[in-house]
């Protein structure tokens, strides 16, 4: 069982209301586990509470109310000077006025370690972030640079925390992918519990060993990645995380993990209901990503009857699996190539769309559409969801 | 659909009576403030080009000399010069005196009250922000007088209370001084103060400061141009100060710009150009020196 480095427990942070405003409610009621040497993002759009979480955590805001507990040790009241914890800025905050490895030292300085020592441990946190440039000012360096010193700074105390708001959002986005494996592998090396607040939601894939979404003060799913990208338990979650086709239907019947829903036009799908369970003949979505459904040509037989290529059934019968999947006849009316994939517009019932992403391999022109072929849409049940509206 | 080109009509009369017009904008653009520097600058010319006058008309220009200067230097009296250059120098002493003591104690309370400023969050914040401007607005005169009156009104009381005569002196210029000058200094520092990126404070206390700490560290430090500033500024204004000093210093204290205001009573005399303009002088200089250094690091940390 792992160990829980931080908890959040029910915390709500309001700020008083301007004039002529209503007070405004950053976080709502929010409880996460942290554990201990933990790579975890705070994920979601600006303004959903992801940086006051933080800035809680540091010790800037109190929490309005509820409890923050570092290691077992509540918090409240506790100033930032105080926490076991240190942030790396978005803006890197360093101070202009000292040089690189003054600023690193500054913390140990505060900790009253003495100069010699100091000295030593900064020269080491700075290679450590392979940066040789002690004597400049911060202003002398690139953002690549400035972000290095802010981190060494940051992991000189060997806080038991460290905390990151956005660091990597100054960066373009070649340096952003370097540092990103720099940081995950400094966070594997330090086994340091790291949290990542962040709005790309790949960058908090690719790094993260969970991830808490989050919108409008609300944690609405907490995970590790894969967990939150292929069951999503709502809407936003689903849509904010990567592409997803959402389909509006009728609910007609749940048969254990299976949903049937109706389209206008009287098209029947399946997929797998949501764990929060909804009533039959309600209105729901289906989720489905884009690169989770699977086109197959057919020409239903015309009076030219010569272009017919697979029937339904043939189709059916090819996909040897025992997996469920459920089978939608569409038409093609969009197709867009961007290189490594195909991305079609597939017009299924009377008028839904799905967009479906067939990657380019080969060089089958057989399995390429064009606008208008009449085309099969399948999918295996389990990866598209029903989620409640 | 057909694309039709159509003719282009141009009204030659028309751009000419524009360009015309254009090209009055741009000589008034010259003119205007050539115009106004010329209002600005002419007395002052004037002043400093007679203090170099070689003869006691403030008039005709009678050839070059620094006779005035000298004897503002050397101690001459008597018919030549009514001057005094024992009483000259005991005034700049006084003047300095005062400058000195008011703008270290403004600096302080200004600086104090521009962190309270950016930094603190309070209900009247704003009202107290306003309140700041007032004593850069308001007519000097009233400032004079009220303060002539709320030192009476306090020597009044103590006298009747405690039996201690208090008269004004050099202790109500110096507090004089301080009234004026807070609002200047915190004026330039709040301005400083409010350029710092507070993520750096943050920072600081993250990396475990104290506000102490965080203050003598970090925010002083990246202030301080500003308040070095401020506190030129402040000293000119005393330096130069002549109606809240006159007002309050009671007899005995006589500044710099009072003995010259004394001097003028009598007659303008060729000295008072000259002491005027090493008044000048001292005052450009110190304050092209705050304006370098508000210039300098502006937008920087």
């Amino acid at each position: 069982m792992q160990q829980v480095g931080i908890e959040i427990k029910n915390v709500i942070k309001e700020f008083p209301a301007r004039r002529g405003e209503e007070p405004v409610r950053a976080v709502d009621n929010i409880s996460l586990q942290i554990y201990e040497g933990e790579f975890f993002a705070l994920l979601g759009p600006s303004g959903c509470g992801k940086t006051t979480t933080l800035r809680m955590i540091a010790g800037f805001e109190e929490p309005s109310s509820g409890e923050i507990i570092l290691r077992g040790k509540p918090v409240q009241g506790v100033p930032p000077f105080h926490r076991p914890v240190n942030t790396v800025f978005q803006d890197y905050a360093l101070f202009p006025h000292m040089t690189v490895l003054q600023n690193v030292m500054f913390g140990l300085e505060m900790a009253g370690v003495n100069a010699r020592e100091a000295r030593d441990r900064a020269a080491a946190a700075l290679e450590m972030v392979r940066l040789k440039q002690f004597d400049r000012k911060p202003r002398q360096l690139s953002g690549g640079q400035q972000q290095r010193v802010a981190l060494a700074r940051a992991l000189v105390k060997q806080p038991a925390v460290l905390l990151l708001d956005e660091p990597l959002g100054a960066l373009d986005l070649k340096l952003r992918k370097e540092m990103q494996y720099e940081l995950m592998q400094m966070q594997e090396e330090l086994n340091m519990t790291f949290v990542y607040v962040t709005h790309d939601q790949e960058e908090a894939l690719t790094m993260c060993d969970r991830i808490a979404v989050m919108d409008r003060g609300k944690v609405l799913q907490v995970g590790r990645g894969n967990e939150i990208y292929e069951t999503p338990h709502s809407r936003f979650v689903a849509d904010f995380i990567g592409e997803t086709n959402f389909i509006e239907g009728k609910l007609t019947a749940i048969n254990g993990k299976k949903a049937t829903v109706v389209l206008p036009g009287g098209v029947e799908v399946e997929a797998t209901p949501d764990q929060t369970g909804t009533s039959l003949n309600s209105s729901v979505t289906v989720a489905i990503r884009p690169e989770k459904i699977t086109l197959v040509h057919v020409s239903l037989p015309t009076d030219q009857g010569l272009n017919a290529r697979v029937s339904t059934a043939e189709v059916m019968s090819a996909i040897e699996t025992e997996e469920d999947r459920t089978f939608v006849p569409g038409t093609i009316i969009f197709s867009n190539y961007i290189g490594t994939d195909t991305r079609y517009t597939v017009r299924i019932g009377e008028s839904s769309t799905l967009i479906v992403r067939e990657q380019n391999f080969g060089n089958f022109k057989d399995i390429t559409f064009k606008v208008g072929d009449q085309v099969m849409v399948f999918w295996a049940t389990e990866n598209a969801r029903v989620l409640i509206q | 659909m057909a694309t039709r080109s159509m003719a282009i009509h141009i009204d030659e009369g028309r751009i000419r009576r524009d360009l015309t017009v254009r090209k009055a904008g741009k000589i008034g653009m010259i003119l205007e403030p050539l115009f106004a520097y010329f209002f600005l600058w002419a007395p002052i010319i004037v002043l400093v080009i007679f203090s170099f006058n070689d003869s006691r008309s403030v008039a005709t220009w009678r050839g070059f000399t620094l006779r005035w200067y000298g004897n503002i230097l050397s101690g001459a009296v008597g018919a030549e010069a009514r001057f005094s250059t024992e009483l000259m120098l005991s005034a700049l002493g006084t003047s300095l005196v005062v400058a000195l003591i008011a703008t270290l104690i403004a600096t302080v309370i200004g600086t104090a009250v521009s962190m309270s400023l950016v930094r603190g969050n309070y209900p009247a914040k704003s009202l107290v922000d306003g309140l700041l401007l007032l004593p850069v607005v308001i007519p000097e005169i009233t400032q004079a007088v009220s303060l002539l009156l709320f030192f009476s009104a306090i020597f009044d009381f103590v006298g009747t209370t405690t039996g201690v005569r208090i008269s004004p002196g050099i202790g109500t210029v110096i507090i004089g001084h301080v009234v004026f000058n807070i609002s200047y200094v915190a004026i330039v520092v709040r301005a400083r103060l409010a350029d710092m990126n507070p993520h750096l404070e943050e920072a600081a206390s993250d990396l475990g400061a104290n506000p102490w700490r965080t203050f003598w560290r970090v925010t002083f430090p990246l202030i301080l141009p500003g308040i070095i500033s401020g506190a030129l500024l402040a000293f000119t204004l005393s330096l130069d100060d002549f109606v809240v000093t006159f007002f309050n210093s009671g007899p005995g204290t006589t500044t710099l710009p009072v003995y010259v205001y004394g001097l003028i009573k009598l007659s303008v005399s060729p000295e008072i150009n000259a002491l005027s303009t090493l008044m000048l002088l001292a005052s450009t200089v110190l304050i092209g020196i705050s304006m370098a250094l508000q210039g300098r690091n502006a937008g920087r940390g």
